[in-house]
């Protein structure tokens, strides 16, 4: 038997063939540094060109608006302190930021960081779905603001934002708008120019480049501080030697993320096969918008049991899984996203995530749907809150 | 994460379910924290015969609850009284700092179950203190 179904792509995704095959001539042949005059510098040079040519075109950028970083987490920390402080440091009236409460940690934490030096932060609410009204923003922009950041697509329940009249929104008012869309960019069609951000963030491992890097959409003519000081490279925007394999990697993988956009139906009718089959479980709650929601993404919460317990039992039956549970986490605190579409603490401890991606078979389904209500039946039966 | 024993003990836990007609029955913890453990005790002459567990919780709140329902079985009720968290995480081969509070929350089900059997026949005799405290609720309690 040993059964292996990988559910959990929203936390990280196998690195492709295609993807590894891009990659591998530049820890053989390409290791020159792009900054050398000479030939291997010149061809490491071509290939981060192109490379950054290639990223672009996947998001409707220029190259030159495309920079590499080592993560979608120094995309986010870089694009919101680089914007806070650049403004201050020209209006030291400017020191306000707009957020949201369901960001990701990388978002929040620099907003975190930002209060400590000064800044005040506003942490804008969403509704029972997940999503951030547009009216909401308006009404919390003021003339101290600088930035508004509020993620593209949600990495625990997969809402998906209005992020046109977002930064519609934000620009009528004069502020900059950031997007952090590491869960967004391969999985739905993003283009920036559409959008109309400011800047935008994104993760290879998301979609099968490896970790270890990321990039950062800035506008031309948006001007943010450096995150990394030194060399002069990526413009003299972000220092340190360019990692040429994993920019090569980020390429060929947002380019085959594109091209296969049109499977994203076969996902998304993955999901909502789960969706509809784990909901039919008694005392199950679906979290997260129906309609506005990433293709391969599923949250649901089961009444009377614990996710780490859930998590425990489908990773014996081989099904790799992620909950909102505050036992699996460090913290002992539950999913800040679940409390804050309304989840009462209980429910949000028995929540399960499933990520479905190309990867996944209608058999991995057919086999998800028969062993989730079947954990959740065991656990019941231990659980002392089960009378009903 | 969790040692072989405390799977083997999450996997098949011993001592599940409820007791008719128990002799006495503690619940600890809260759901808000994310666990509640109720354990049920069959005594007979001052021995405790059978004792069940029901429990909400993570993979280690499962593990102790069958680990502590074993410890006790056989056992004095005066016995019982001296089991303490640690012994519950020794004999699981250890849990994840993060999860000691479990055993805490076994050792307060296992007293509260007594206190119960107590109050129920009329026994007035003080239950010594938790080795640590968690006052029923297992958010505030660390190691």
């Amino acid at each position: 038997m040993e059964r292996f179904v990988y559910a959990d792509n929203a936390a990280t995704t196998p690195v492709s063939e295609s993807v590894r095959r891009a990659m591998l001539p530049f820890f053989e042949d390409g290791w020159g540094n792009p900054s050398s005059l000479h030939r291997k510098g010149r061809e490491a040079k071509a290939a981060i060109d192109n490379a950054r040519s290639r990223v672009a075109a996947a998001i409707g950028a220029e190259a030159r608006e495309v920079y590499f970083t080592s993560c979608g987490s120094e995309a986010d920390n870089w694009a919101i302190k680089g914007a806070a402080y650049a403004a201050r440091r020209k209006n030291p009236e400017k020191n306000h930021i707009i957020t949201t409460v369901i960001e990701h940690p990388a978002v929040l934490e620099t907003c975190r960081a930002l209060e400590k030096d000064g800044f005040t932060v506003t942490y804008l609410p969403v509704n029972s779905d997940g999503l951030v009204s547009v009216d909401v923003l308006k009404d919390a922009i003021t003339p101290a603001t600088v930035i508004a950041a509020i993620m593209f697509a949600n990495n625990e329940i997969g809402t998906i934002q209005p992020i046109k009249a977002l930064a519609d929104t934000a620009h009528e008012k004069g502020i900059l708008f950031f997007t952090d869309a590491v869960q967004a960019v391969g999985a739905i069609d993003i283009n920036v120019k559409d959008l109309g951000v400011d800047m935008l963030s994104m993760s290879g491992h998301k979609m099968h480049a490896p970790k270890g890097i990321g990039a950062l959409y800035i506008r031309r003519g948006v001007v943010i501080d450096r995150l990394i000081n030194g060399g002069g490279q990526e413009r003299g925007q972000r220092a340190g030697t360019e990692n040429v394999a994993y920019a090569v990697a980020l390429a060929q993988a947002i380019e085959d993320a594109v091209a296969s956009l049109d499977d994203m139906k076969r996902v998304q009718a993955m999901r909502d096969r789960l969706i509809d089959g784990l909901s039919a479980i008694p005392r199950s709650y679906v979290n997260g918008s129906r309609e506005s929601r990433l293709p391969g993404n599923v949250n649901i919460a089961f009444e009377f049991i614990e996710g780490e317990s859930l998590l425990l039992l489908l990773d014996m039956a081989g099904i790799a899984a992620s909950t909102g549970s505050a036992c699996s986490s460090a913290s002992l605190e539950p999913s800040h996203v679940l409390l804050s579409i309304g989840l009462p603490v209980e429910k949000a401890h028995g929540s399960l995530r499933l990520t479905v991606s190309h990867d996944n078979t209608d058999e991995d389904i057919d086999y998800i749907l028969e062993q989730v209500p079947k954990a959740v039946a065991r656990l019941r039966e231990m659980s002392p809150l089960t009378e009903f | 994460m969790y040692s072989e024993k405390v799977m083997e003990h999450f996997s098949n836990p011993h001592n599940m379910g409820d007791i008719e007609n128990a002799d006495g029955v503690g619940t600890v913890g809260n759901a808000k924290c994310g666990d509640i453990m109720k354990i049920s005790l069959k005594i007979e002459n001052n021995i405790i015969t059978d004792a069940k567990f029901k429990t909400f919780g993570c993979g280690a709140a499962i593990a102790t609850s069958s680990m502590a329902t074993d410890l006790i079985i056989g056992k004095t009720i005066d016995e019982a009284l001296t089991l303490t968290n640690s012994a519950v995480v020794e004999a699981l081969e250890g849990l994840p700092p993060a999860k000691v509070h479990c055993s805490v929350l076994a050792e307060e089900a296992v007293k509260a179950a007594i206190s119960d059997y107590y109050k129920k026949n009329g026994i007035d005799k003080e239950i010594p203190d938790a080795s640590c405290h968690c006052h029923g609720d297992s958010c505030g309690c660390g190691e």
